[in-house]
């Protein structure tokens, strides 16, 4: 582990190209430890690219991407680069983790049972341990007394929930949210952002795609602004959220403060 | 019919609030149903009454040792063949699905081959493989050769028609299979991914619990298939059910009668199947149609039933 001071996530110049497309277009970008940091922009502007490159579900050509002191996906050796074998990458996908937009819970599974799959699969511990921290960040997430429930059973926000238990259950060094309540019903959003807040409070570190722009200015540290691959603007929170100099991060926000600002509040005033 | 328009004065509607409703009338099942029944009466008492079928002779042969014989070869062959046909099936459909361009052509060109040869000239092929290749040798290469057997006493009609209906199988069963894994979201398996989790650990957990639901009902029906097709290598002579029959009709000439045998037979058998599959699609495929089939109420289509 690298010193306590160092930033959790180093990102320097990340490129991914699909095609003809630019996805990312050289990123610069540090987290730091304990820190929250929100991640804007329009759709299409490779804000989930981002993620799932930092989690190594895609794979990028150019720039560096370096996690609590470890280089992800590469081992750097007489001024090369080397891809690393799948076992090492499997590894490092372990010590982060994602929340889906999606959920992507494993449908034939019960709450509890989708909680300690992974750390079960991977021997992290023995299996009444896994299942009493199963239990435990379970009950974190309001879901005590629903461990033997299937997704099925579960609201959508419930859902997301379990998939926030089941993420932390892998012990991760850095959470990823990729828009985690772009697919729920307005008034679950609220309460799987309360989680999210209580996560935040206790120090882990977050990177969140989001469109709640009120979660962003009372959670995040930072947000970044993202469009077309780059990061235009990135700073605190309050900065870019309320007093952008930037034209483009301005004319994006606008859509959000018409109207729909308190979009994702536990109570949605637009009705 | 005209569609008149009713209009129902107000202190009226409010009399209609508890009052009960007459079920509307379905006259047409009643005929329909009728004009069935009675098809299928006359068809039957037709069976029953006509001497071609030897109803006496069909008992008599029913559990005859040749036949009992017979049908045990054929569900042997059957059993074989699907497990042989899976276990080849499945690396295919894998194959198809790699990164990897040779695995993937490799496979579509095998499923397109065995798919596009009729399974009888298939069966023929192999059957008379001594022409093709005369003596399959073992030996270590550019080295000595360690066994030499004529194709002809290596393959036997048996083994030829194993053969033979497993490469059929393994390309049906690669395309099921295929379609199992295909139908699978691909968020699971991300999400299975993010967590670091081997491909092993992610096709046993993940994928296959969720691809058999459809995986199920189409490979069933695939064996179901098998079965009957089994009857096909009665062609090369291998003693099965059908073939069985056959011989002793070529002696007594009772042709009608003993394949009425094989047919309750193989009747028998695709039924025993049937239940099978449904037990099996209960107990590793919960809450799909497997289920839903059983309840009352509305058709699959939405028809009421």
């Amino acid at each position: 582990m690298n010193s306590p001071n160092a930033p959790m996530v180093r990102i320097r110049g990340l490129r991914k190209v699909a095609g003809q497309a630019v996805l990312l277009d050289g990123i610069d970008l540090d987290v730091a430890r304990g820190e929250v940091l929100c991640v804007i922009g329009p759709s299409g502007s490779g804000k989930s690219t981002l993620l799932r490159c930092l989690h190594q579900l895609e794979t990028f050509q150019r720039g560096v991407i370096e996690i609590d002191g470890e280089l992800m996906g590469r081992r750097l050796s007489e001024g090369r680069l080397h891809e690393l074998p799948e076992r090492e990458i499997r590894r490092q996908r372990a010590q982060v983790a994602m929340v889906f937009q999606s959920f992507n819970l494993f449908p034939h599974m019960t709450a509890q049972q989708n909680v300690a799959f992974a750390p079960t699969q991977l021997g992290k511990d023995s299996q009444a341990a896994i299942a009493a921290l199963a239990r435990e960040l379970l009950a974190r997430v309001g879901l005590a007394g629903r461990e033997d429930a299937y997704p099925a059973e579960l609201s959508g926000g419930q859902q997301q929930r379990v998939a926030i238990a089941r993420a932390l259950a892998m012990q991760p060094k850095v959470m990823l949210f990729d828009e985690p309540t772009s697919a729920l019903d307005p008034e679950l959003v609220g309460e799987v952002l309360e989680v999210m807040r209580e996560l935040a409070r206790n120090g882990l570190t977050m990177i969140v795609v989001t469109h709640e722009i009120e979660f962003a200015l009372s959670v995040a540290h930072r947000v970044a602004f993202l469009e077309g691959g780059r990061i235009l603007e990135h700073g605190a929170a309050g900065e870019v959220l309320t007093r952008s100099a930037h034209v483009r991060t301005q004319a994006f926000l606008r859509r959000f403060n018409t109207g729909v600002g308190s979009q994702g509040t536990a109570k949605p005033s637009r009705l | 019919m005209t569609t008149q328009m009713q209009t129902i004065a107000a202190q009226d509607l409010n009399e209609c609030r508890n009052m009960p409703v007459t079920p509307r009338r379905h006259p047409g099942r009643a005929v329909a149903g009728a004009v069935v029944l009675i098809f299928l009466g006359w068809l039957a008492l037709g069976a029953v009454r006509n001497p071609a079928f030897g109803w006496l002779t069909v008992i008599h042969y029913l559990f005859n040792r040749d036949i009992l014989r017979g049908l045990g070869l054929t569900l042997w062959l059957t059993a074989v063949v699907a497990v042989l046909g899976f276990a080849l099936g499945t690396p295919l459909a894998l194959m198809r699905l790699s990164a990897n361009p040779v695995l993937r052509t490799t496979s579509a060109a095998y499923v397109w081959l065995f798919r596009s040869v009729p399974l009888l000239v298939q069966l023929l092929f192999w059957y008379n493989i001594g022409y093709l290749v005369p003596v399959i040798t073992v030996r270590i290469p550019f080295g000595p050769t360690l066994l030499a057997l004529p194709s002809r006493d290596l393959i036997s009609a048996q083994l030829a028609a194993i053969i033979g209906l497993t490469v059929h199988e393994a390309a049906y069963a690669a395309e099921i299979v295929r379609g199992g894994l295909l139908s699978v979201d691909p968020g699971l398996m991300e999400a299975a991914r993010s967590f670091g989790l081997s491909p092993r650990s992610i096709f046993r957990h993940v994928i296959l619990p969720q691809a058999l639901p459809t995986v199920l009902p189409a490979a069933g029906n695939l064996i179901v298939g098998t079965l009957k097709g089994t009857s096909i290598v009665s062609i090369i002579a291998v003693s099965d059910l059908l073939y069985s029959a056959q011989l002793i009709y070529n002696q007594n000439y009772q042709i009608v009668p003993l394949l009425m045998v094989a047919t309750l037979w193989y009747i028998a058998a695709t039924t025993c199947l049937g239940v099978l599959q449904r037990f099996i699609e209960r107990r590793y495929a919960p809450g799909t149609l497997a289920q839903a089939g059983g309840r009352k109420g509305r058709g699959p289509l939405g028809a009421d039933v």
